[in-house]
């Protein structure tokens, strides 16, 4: 027995959007940089799980198929990521995002 | 029906931990709620017949990338203590924004039109024989080309963890 057929799409569509939106949440609330990164995460997995909720609402195995290409995308984005900020405090002694502001201009 | 609840059990759980993991002050706690966040979604993969997914997305997220996080949380020896924040101002403007964020989104998708399925409901979409089959057929490409996108990440990882390039 799956969760779609007792449960609607719609239910699904809703949850990933309250998933995403605490991503863009951590994004905007916290400033250490790792923190904001996890924030990150936690986007993509929300659009994960609709694209899962998707396939399997649709009989369609390319939705999942998709789901293994993130993931492998987010693993790259971590491993560079974590490297630049690895580097960043090397340099400044703090994960402090505001240190970056000449990003800025 | 119990999927029903568990649906709701599982939902609640993974926005109650991710939540957690915005709101908590010391980062290794927000490291281990994102954690249980990625199991309770690996449960929703479960209740949606995506039972390689989950133990796909269990294995990549909680056992290698947030070990990954851990490490530089504890290599950087981040507390609580060490924790920058933003004045008051600044995360109250945050939380009206992504509250309107999530009004907008959710009003968006309140008027959408209900998505009809067309193909029978299968349950065997997600085992492992049926998503080889398309990884390695329509897929090869993006697959091959996924190898040297990590390949990628792995060199330019270990460069920028070098100490000083010359």
């Amino acid at each position: 027995m799956s969760a779609i057929q007792t449960v609607p799409l719609n239910w699904y569509l809703l949850l990933s959007t309250v998933l995403f939106t605490i991503g863009v949440l951590g994004v905007l609330f916290r400033r250490n940089a790792i923190i904001i990164f996890m924030s990150i995460e936690l986007m993509l997995n929300a659009v994960n799980l609709l694209l899962v909720a998707f396939s399997s609402y649709l009989s369609d195995a390319k939705g999942q198929v998709f789901v293994f290409f993130i993931m492998a995308v987010a693993a790259a984005e971590v491993a560079v990521g974590l490297a630049i900020l690895m580097m960043v405090y090397r340099n400044t002694k703090s994960s402090d995002i505001n240190i970056l502001n000449k990003l800025k201009w | 029906m119990i999927t029903t609840y568990l649906f709701y059990f599982l939902s609640f759980l993974a926005i109650m931990f991710a939540l957690m993991v915005v709101f908590s002050k010391n980062p290794v706690h927000s490291v281990l709620y994102l954690v249980l966040t990625f199991f309770t979604i690996a449960g929703h993969y479960v209740l949606l017949n995506a039972q390689f997914l989950a133990a796909v997305h269990i294995i990549v997220y909680a056992g290698a990338i947030m070990v990954l996080f851990l490490f530089v949380i504890m290599l950087l020896n981040l507390n609580k203590e060490t924790e920058p924040h933003k004045s008051v101002w600044l995360k109250a403007s945050a939380a009206v924004a992504s509250g309107l964020l999530l009004v907008v989104l959710v009003g968006s998708l309140k008027s959408a039109e209900t998505i009809v399925a067309t193909n029978a409901f299968d349950p065997n979409i997600g085992l492992i024989e049926n998503l080889g089959k398309v990884l390695f057929s329509e897929f090869l490409l993006p697959f091959e080309v996924s190898s040297v996108l990590l390949l990628v990440a792995m060199v330019g990882a270990v460069m920028l963890g070098k100490r000083s390039i010359k």
